[in-house]
């Protein structure tokens, strides 16, 4: 008889085990816990599901519904995945804390500022996002939308295609907007801020030395200083109408690519109020990626200033 | 029969086993709904699922990772709070203590540290799938929501445990991190608009997430209490929805 599919993980978690006690550092403080597992691993291999359980794929219903039914009993077959993979992972785990120590610095003293300090490397992309934007905006709006704006997701996505499977085909659009969000701006943001900044904040590259008195020229200026307007009272209207040129021009362009790409019919079936949320969450997104390349390319620090609030 | 069936069976019909477990396992359809409807914790699952919505491929696991990852982090947090005191003074000692003189000290608080951050890791890549696999669409909208305060409750759990050790890791990192919310528009010292509304630097919001204008023993009592009862009590709270939910409204899927 072929090994069943449970004895296979079951035998290499032991062996995991095992390995583990006798061959990394520390393991064998582990003996008794790891004992457990094992005696916890052969009751789960003689007391549940036996051999009789074949994969989901052929197992036969046993109570037929009717054509279209195509249930399995959650015991065995949902149960034993996630015992596996429970113990899996928790062998992952459990090597992982062996091997590698929580970091623990010298003791709190808040006189001595790090340079640099960072937040937690999850907010990372949010302390990126302070080259680019005043902390109000970076730190407390953008962050907000994020959460507004994952939570609207089910409300403004009415495609039916791809309800519970995956659809790229039918579901392009949906699927790299998450992409640019998640994994281009979250994630490289992130990654960015965890390897590439040094001390004050300065760009750099893993091979270089992180000099902390790195001199770095401060070329930034205001885009309206680029096109040459001087005064306080200009920079505000010129800003004023950057800002809201970006978003009445950039909605009307969002609406007129999807009647041209969807058709009116669509429209009218997606309606005003989910146009207008998805194209301000979607235009305040595309204003990072802006306001980045601007920086990164033209020096450009703020788009919008005025005596209260900067852009 | 083959040797393992051989083996099994010698020791399910022995009579040790048989004083144990009365009543073998007769591996009916009855008994398979019993096993899940009749027992408290796997209850959470309906009976029987989409068969397709249990492959590994589909799922990739992680929901369930990450809630394994959060229980992970509530055994070895309780084994750390037995050791550890949330005051400035002993803070910092008590983490020494715990690494070095107590049985598994250091390698429960690196279990814990690790299943935190893997479940910071796990709860994003379940977000991502579950995108990927519209399995928010009707009639699955509200739990999409739930999932996404789980997941600020996830990083705000996170966060708050960041600071326990009170190295110069964790407060300059909490001090960064909430240093966002003295810019909060209207209700930040240093934001727009805080002229208007009064709000100084003992009297905002990041004043009120510290316990007083600067970080310091009494934002340390203040994020022990979020981290360890405020945030898992709510965060539990929302699991139990979360999870209720999957099973009133169904294991997403293809439709039949």
């Amino acid at each position: 008889m072929a090994m069943s599919r449970e004895m296979f993980w079951a035998l290499i978690t032991s062996v995991g085990l095992v390995v583990t006690v006798l061959f990394v550092p520390g393991g064998r403080v582990l003996v008794l816990p790891e004992l457990f597992i094992l005696v916890m691993i052969g009751l789960y291999a003689l007391a549940a599901p036996g051999a009789e359980i074949t994969d989901p794929d052929s197992a036969r219903p046993v109570v037929d519904t009717g054509p279209g039914d195509d249930k399995v009993h959650t015991w065995p077959h949902l149960v034993r995945s996630e015992f596996l993979c429970a113990i899996f992972i928790t062998l992952l785990l459990i090597v992982w804390s062996l091997l590698v120590d929580a970091p623990l610095e010298d003791p709190a003293n808040p006189t001595r500022t790090p340079n640099p300090s960072k937040a937690p490397w999850y907010f990372l992309g949010l302390q990126e996002m302070l080259v680019f934007f005043d902390p109000w905006h970076a730190g407390v709006v953008l962050p907000s939308f994020i959460v507004v704006g994952l939570m609207a997701i089910p409300y403004i996505d009415i495609n039916p295609a791809g309800n519970g499977y995956y659809a790229f085909e039918s579901r392009k659009i949906e699927i790299l907007t998450f992409f640019l969000g998640f994994h281009i701006l979250w994630i490289s943001l992130i990654i960015i801020g965890t390897f590439l900044r040094g001390p004050g904040w300065n760009w750099f590259w893993p091979w270089e030395v992180w000099d902390s008195h790195k001199v770095e020229a401060l070329t930034n200026v205001n885009l309206h200083y680029k096109f040459g307007v001087r005064t306080e009272t200009g920079a505000m209207i010129f800003g004023a109408i950057v800002v809201l040129g970006y978003f009445v021009l950039g909605t009307i362009a969002m609406y007129m690519g999807i009647v041209k790409m969807k058709g009116q019919e669509f429209m009218q079936r997606w309606g005003m109020p989910r146009f207008i949320l998805t194209s301000f969450l979607f235009l305040n997104m595309m204003s990072v990626v802006i306001k980045m390349v601007m920086r990164h390319a033209g020096n450009i620090m703020y788009v919008w200033q005025t005596p209260w609030i900067n852009f | 029969m083959s040797k393992w069936e051989e083996t099994k069976r010698q020791i399910t019909e022995s009579q040790v086993w048989q004083s144990i477990f009365r009543h073998g396992y007769d591996d009916t359809p009855g008994n398979r709904v019993q096993m899940v409807s009749g027992n408290v914790w796997l209850h959470l699952h309906p009976s029987k699922v989409r068969r397709h919505a249990i492959r590994m491929r589909f799922t990739w696991c992680m929901g369930g990772i990450t809630f394994l990852m959060f229980l992970v982090t509530v055994v070895t947090g309780i084994y750390l709070m037995f050791y550890y005191r949330p005051t400035a003074e002993y803070a910092y000692a008590d983490m020494k203590y715990l690494e070095f003189d107590m049985p598994f000290g250091m390698f429960m608080r690196n279990m814990h540290r690790w299943a935190a951050h893997a479940m910071v890791i796990a709860v994003w890549l379940h977000m991502f799938r579950v995108f990927l696999t519209g399995s928010y669409k009707p009639p699955r909208e509200f739990n999409w929501i739930v999932g996404v305060l789980l997941l600020v409750l996830t990083l705000l759990l996170s966060f708050t445990g960041y600071l326990l050790p009170w190295d110069q890791l964790s407060i300059w990192a909490v001090t960064v991190g909430s240093n966002m919310a003295r810019a909060t528009p209207l209700l930040g010292y240093e934001g727009p608009f805080a002229d208007w509304t009064g709000a100084n630097p003992i009297y905002d919001a990041r004043a009120f997430l510290f316990g007083g204008g600067e970080i310091g023993p009494h934002t340390l009592l203040r994020f022990y209490i979020l981290h360890c009862i405020f945030i898992p009590l709510v965060a539990s709270l929302f699991m139990a929805v979360h999870f209720w939910r999957i099973r009133r409204d169904g294991f997403s899927g293809p439709p039949v």
